[in-house]
């Protein structure tokens, strides 16, 4: 398996001029309980002070918080998971994706092409439309996957539900973790569990959800993101956007310094996607920044990074809308998704 | 650049706060009348001007009036004309007006944040988000504190007029920490600026008159070292409280000397920053960045010293220099800059220096490739690796962007380490573990520890140093005492303790006995060889006893030190020897009674009364030794802060002449209770009255050398015990000379020292109030927590 894996590359994602260099696939590891409990110093009162600080370090503004923003919409999965989505509902998802600022926004920000988002993000069911909309669009669908956003079906039917996404032309699979393994401390099973939805995902990018707030600890989520990059996860997502809490930057502080970590021993470069709850064009400023911190520039591109998010692409147009015209704007003058 | 541009290259660029309404208050100002005395503002008497410039451009932003020697006896006239009304009002009343202060200052917060930006040139991040908030925090904290002074200090009133003297470096915080304790304490205040930072307290000054704080009660003058002085050597000042150097704080201790004023230092650092290897590695580098660069390194507690379990050490110090190459030099006033410019050419020049003699001997600097601007006093951060405890960069406080970084091998190690330095001002100690962090934290000598954090300030936990950073807490409980003084009951004049001569023979009767010292659990002949006559009060010998020399101080303090049992003993462990010494010094009060009243001519019946209290107090101070304890801070964040009550360490003791069993009773007691060892000069006339007590002490189960007893001139061994740089305390009852005298040479090790002034000591009223307080340090440990 980890020949054919190593042999893999990322899917080419339209990144900057400047960061457009080929990334080598996470091949994943065997699974170092060594390394693992080396992982376990995480001190929440510490990175709580980090991430109340960082975000007051660094400040973007002007035309650079005009490029940040636009940024953030090109690292975007724009998202619906909603228990009554249609086909028709993914379609307009589709569309608004396909066309994503209003024309007199693109000219005005003297942009040389339409900004999209890095790909839409749907149930299974609705991967076929979806892979239809945006046909020749160069925006991916994403899958959540394994019974979603629980992660407590047979493991047998979790597999089943990869291949049939993949099978539908899903670029991206983001599968859950069961917390319970967490908990129970089982990181063999864990292990196993993400090996298995690797390999069944074969080209398409696997993103493992570990269902953040459910973990509770920021130690458990350290723990969790080691052994989803071991296992070879393509990118560690916070949550599923149905835990009562959302990523929370804490959280992702953990989350991006264990990607850290990984580069800085494998030398592999993991993606990393904080979903749930990011509405505002400010807090999506905070995630770039920690991201631009933690781990530098390069992971500033949608092949390292993704907002899971479904309201802030909104927000993000009035703010642009704001800094060309200087007059606050109000969200019916953009089309919704 | 278009915006495509910034897209593609995702920088930050500059995000500028605005200077504008302060250079309108800047215009709008006659700073050649900056003196602000009996709540005017005034122009100082003589013609010297002095300058103060934006650190990062060099530009001038003021030029202002400098007060001289006239100019501060006016504002000290001012601040005692003003106290008497001042004093007068109640609580609630002083209470309001600190409020108002408060309040006023979070009304303006932005202008003093970028006039201190401008004016130091640390970065708008700090000034906003740390020094004005903790500066206000300060006020409203101390408005309570003013109300409830009756109440939780019983019998205490404020010291007087206080002069307060502060550094450049956290301008407004340090006014804050200076003015809001007094105030609530009842004094009024004459307070100086540091000369190269005037600014954010004249828009304070500015504040107090707005708010309607009476004339006079707030007094603050600009100025330098002359008008410094000028504060410390006024008659007329009852109270100083210094923030700044060592050296200085070593000046002002030998010049108030004998003065009978009180006095706060707050001085150096050179703090260590300990990490273990279960450590969370890459938050304790964050860590470092809010110790070592926060304020360009220009904090007296900043953790200068990275002391690295050698098992992390590479990893630890390659993610610091990753960390390093992150930092942002520039423009202060620019919300993206994380090193702002040092305050002045001359501490570049001196941070400078520093570095280079540190690489010549033979560090290796390592400096990050940052942007470095043209133009003001900037310095890039400096990680010094590869240098040895005897490198000056691990010695001398740098005060600028410099971390000096060692490896340890085990906890033993780390503490050594990190108290292998003059300084004890705070340390970091990083571990997982909260067995092994809350192990070390007590080890060390400082007076602030933080676990897993670093520069963590608030107005309810004390903040001071340990060793010659300085004496005195700021902030909590503790600080507030700094500014508040207990009425002493009746008292005479003190003669200087000799031996009387005489010419008399001894009464043959019994058995010769030699009365020896009293060191290290034995009775010891002084190394002098010589004796001295005791005689009773019609000038007939009763005794002689050994004259001790400053050879047996120097092994009295060894014997001390050697005796580290007391210390660490449980409270109740000193509670029970201290309740046998009661015990066994009761069933030989006649014998005491007797000597006492053969030796001072007491009546039997006072004489019997001496030794009855004098076994009272010990009984009570056995109690007192599992109770005198410390408290439990909660500041808002989530953490808890504990400050502990720890012995000062080796403390001399010089007891008085009128009743000498009583007074030395009264010292010891205190001073062992707290887990102190003791080095005690007795009474010279009346010395046989203490040694009697060697026997009494060698039944009572107190550890070798935890009580050493020197008998001899009492002048000439309380000098040697204020010159030796390895006793930590010392409490001086004496003449004024004598006391002057321990006052004045302290200042070598700037060890704790309280003196009686030249007077008695009433010890009628119990010795628990005056000396408990002294007979600890307090050490705030900040514990945060959560998982």
């Amino acid at each position: 398996m980890t020949a054919k894996l190593q042999a893999a590359t990322l899917h080419h994602l339209p990144t900057a001029k400047t960061a457009n260099e080929t990334i080598r696939r996470n091949p994943g590891m065997p699974l170092d309980l060594g390394w693992l409990e080396a992982m376990r110093h995480v001190n929440r009162s510490a990175l709580e002070r980090r991430v109340q600080t960082m975000t007051k370090r660094r400040s973007i503004k002007a035309d650079n918080q005009a490029a940040w923003l636009l940024k953030s919409i090109a690292l975007m999965d724009l998202t619906t998971l909603s228990s009554d989505d249609t086909p028709d509902r993914v379609k307009r998802l589709c569309a608004k994706a396909r066309n994503t600022l209003r024309g007199d926004l693109v000219a005005g920000l003297e942009l040389e092409h339409q900004v999209h988002p890095a790909a839409i993000c749907v149930y299974h069911p609705f991967v076929a439309t979806a892979v239809k909309a945006l046909d020749g669009s160069g925006i991916h669908v994403a899958a959540v996957s394994t019974a979603f956003p629980h992660g407590l079906a047979p493991l047998e039917t979790r597999l089943v539900e990869v291949r049939a996404s993949v099978a539908d032309g899903a670029d991206e699979i983001d599968i859950v973790i069961p917390r319970g393994l967490v908990f129970g401390a089982r990181w063999q099973e864990l292990y196993d569990e993400i090996a298995a939805f690797r390999e069944a995902c074969g080209e398409a990018h696997l993103k493992v959800i570990l269902g953040t707030g459910d973990l509770v600890t920021l130690r458990n989520v350290m723990l969790a993101s080691m052994v989803a990059m071991m296992a070879g996860a393509d990118f560690i997502k916070t949550s599923t956007g149905k835990e009562s809490v959302n990523a929370t930057l804490p959280v992702g502080l953990v989350m991006v310094r264990a990607i850290r970590e990984y580069f800085e021993r494998t030398g592999l470069y993991i993606g990393f996607k904080p979903a749930g709850g990011i509405s505002t064009a400010k807090s999506s400023l905070d995630w770039l920044v920690l991201m631009r911190e933690e781990l530098g520039r390069r992971w500033l591109e949608p092949d390292l990074f993704r907002f899971g998010a479904s309201s802030l692409l909104t927000d993000i147009e009035r703010q642009l809308e704001h800094h060309l015209t200087g007059r606050y704007s109000a969200g019916f003058r953009h089309a919704m998704a | 650049m278009n915006i495509q541009q910034r897209y593609d290259a995702m920088d930050y660029g500059p995000a500028p706060e605005s200077r504008s309404e302060a250079d309108k208050w800047l215009a709008g100002r006659d700073f050649s009348a900056s003196l602000f005395i009996d709540g005017e503002w005034k122009k100082p008497a003589g013609k010297k001007t002095f300058e103060t410039r934006d650190p990062a451009s060099n530009k001038l932003l003021a030029t202002l009036g400098e007060a001289g020697a006239d100019d501060i006896d006016a504002a000290v006239s001012a601040a005692r004309k003003a106290l008497p009304k001042w004093q007068a009002l109640s609580g609630y009343q002083r209470a309001r007006h600190l409020y108002a202060i408060g309040r006023a200052m979070q009304r303006h917060a932005r202008l003093f944040a970028v006039l201190e930006s401008l004016d130091n040139g640390k970065p708008i991040r700090e000034s906003r988000d740390i020094d004005v908030p903790l500066a206000i925090r300060h006020f409203i904290h101390h408005a309570g504190w003013a109300q409830a002074l009756d109440t939780e200090f019983p019998g205490q009133k404020a010291v007087g007029v206080a002069g307060q003297i502060i550094p450049w470096n956290f301008p407004l915080l340090m006014l804050a920490w200076k003015i809001a304790p007094a105030l609530a304490a009842g004094c009024t205040i004459v307070l100086k600026p540091a000369e190269f930072t005037p600014l954010t307290a004249i828009l304070f000054a500015e504040i107090c008159e707005r708010v309607g704080l009476p004339k006079g009660v707030v007094n603050i003058v600009q100025g330098g070292p002359e008008a410094g002085a000028a504060i410390v050597e006024h008659d007329g000042v009852d109270k100083i409280a210094f923030t700044g150097s060592s050296e200085v704080g070593k000046i002002i201790r030998r010049t108030t000397a004998g003065t009978g004023k009180k006095l706060s230092l707050e001085l150096g650092g050179k703090s260590a920053f300990i990490v273990f290897e279960d450590a969370d590695l890459d938050s304790a580098v964050e860590g470092l960045v809010d110790g070592i660069w926060f304020n360009q390194g220009q904090v007296c507690c900043a953790g200068s010293r990275l002391l690295v379990q050698e098992s992390v050490a590479e990893r630890f110090i390659a993610k610091v220099k990753a960390r390093m190459a992150k930092l942002r030099l520039g423009d202060p006033l620019d919300k993206n800059t994380d090193i702002g410019p040092l305050v002045e050419k001359t501490q570049l020049e001196r941070v400078r220096r520093l570095v280079a003699q540190g690489e010549a001997e033979g560090a290796e600097c390592w400096r990050p490739e940052c942007l470095i601007p043209a133009e003001g006093h900037y310095h890039l951060p400096v990680l010094a690796t590869n240098l040895a405890p005897a490198n000056v960069l691990a010695q001398e406080e740098v005060f600028g962007p410099v971390l000096a970084a060692m490896t340890f091998r085990t906890t033993d190690e780390a503490v050594a380490l990190a108290n292998n330095t003059r300084y004890g001002l705070a340390a970091s100690v990083w571990s997982e573990n909260i067995n092994l962090a809350l192990d070390a934290a007590p080890k060390l000598k400082a007076g602030v520890v933080w676990i897993n954090g670093t520069n963590m300030f608030d107005a309810a936990c004390g903040f001071g140093g340990y060793r010659e950073s300085g004496f005195g807490r700021e902030g909590g409980r503790e600080g507030l005492g700094e500014y508040l003084t207990k009425p002493a009951g009746k008292s005479a004049d003190l003669a200087p303790s000799k031996p009387a001569a005489t010419t008399t023979t001894m009464d043959a009767g019994g058995i010769d006995r030699t009365a020896k010292l009293y060191i290290g659990g034995k009775q010891v002949r002084p190394d002098g060889g010589y004796s001295m006559p005791v005689v009773d009060p019609k000038g007939r010998l009763v005794g002689e006893v050994g004259v001790g020399s400053r050879k047996d101080i120097r092994d009295a303090v060894s014997a001390a030190h050697a005796a580290k049992g007391w210390a660490s003993a449980t409270g109740y462990n000193r509670s029970q020897v201290l309740y046998f010494f009661a015990e066994n010094l009761d069933a030989r009060a006649d014998e005491f009674a007797a000597r006492i009243a053969a030796l001072t001519g007491a009546s039997a019946r006072n004489a019997r009364a001496e030794v009855d209290l004098s076994v009272e107090h010990l009984f009570a101070l056995a109690g007192l030794a599992d109770k005198y304890e410390g408290r439990v801070h909660q500041p808002p964040a989530r953490a808890v802060t504990l400050a502990l009550h720890e012995p000062v360490g080796v403390v001399g003791l010089v007891a008085s002449d009128d009743q000498p069993l009583l007074g030395l009773i009264s010292l010891i007691a205190p001073a062992l209770a707290m887990g102190n060892c003791v080095v005690a000069v007795p009474s010279a006339r009346h010395a046989l009255v203490a040694t009697d007590l060697y026997q009494v002490m060698e039944t009572s189960d107190l550890p070798s050398g935890a009580v050493n007893i020197v008998t001899g001139p009492s002048a000439e061994l309380a000098k040697v015990l204020a010159m030796h740089d390895d006793v930590d305390g010392l409490w001086c009852v004496a003449d004024n000379e004598t006391c002057r005298v321990v006052e004045a040479e302290s200042a070598g090790n700037l060890k704790r020292v309280w003196t009686s002034g030249g007077k008695s000591v009433d010890w009628t009223s119990t010795p628990h109030d005056l000396l408990l307080p002294r007979a600890v340090e307090v050490k705030n440990i900040w514990v945060p927590f959560g998982d």
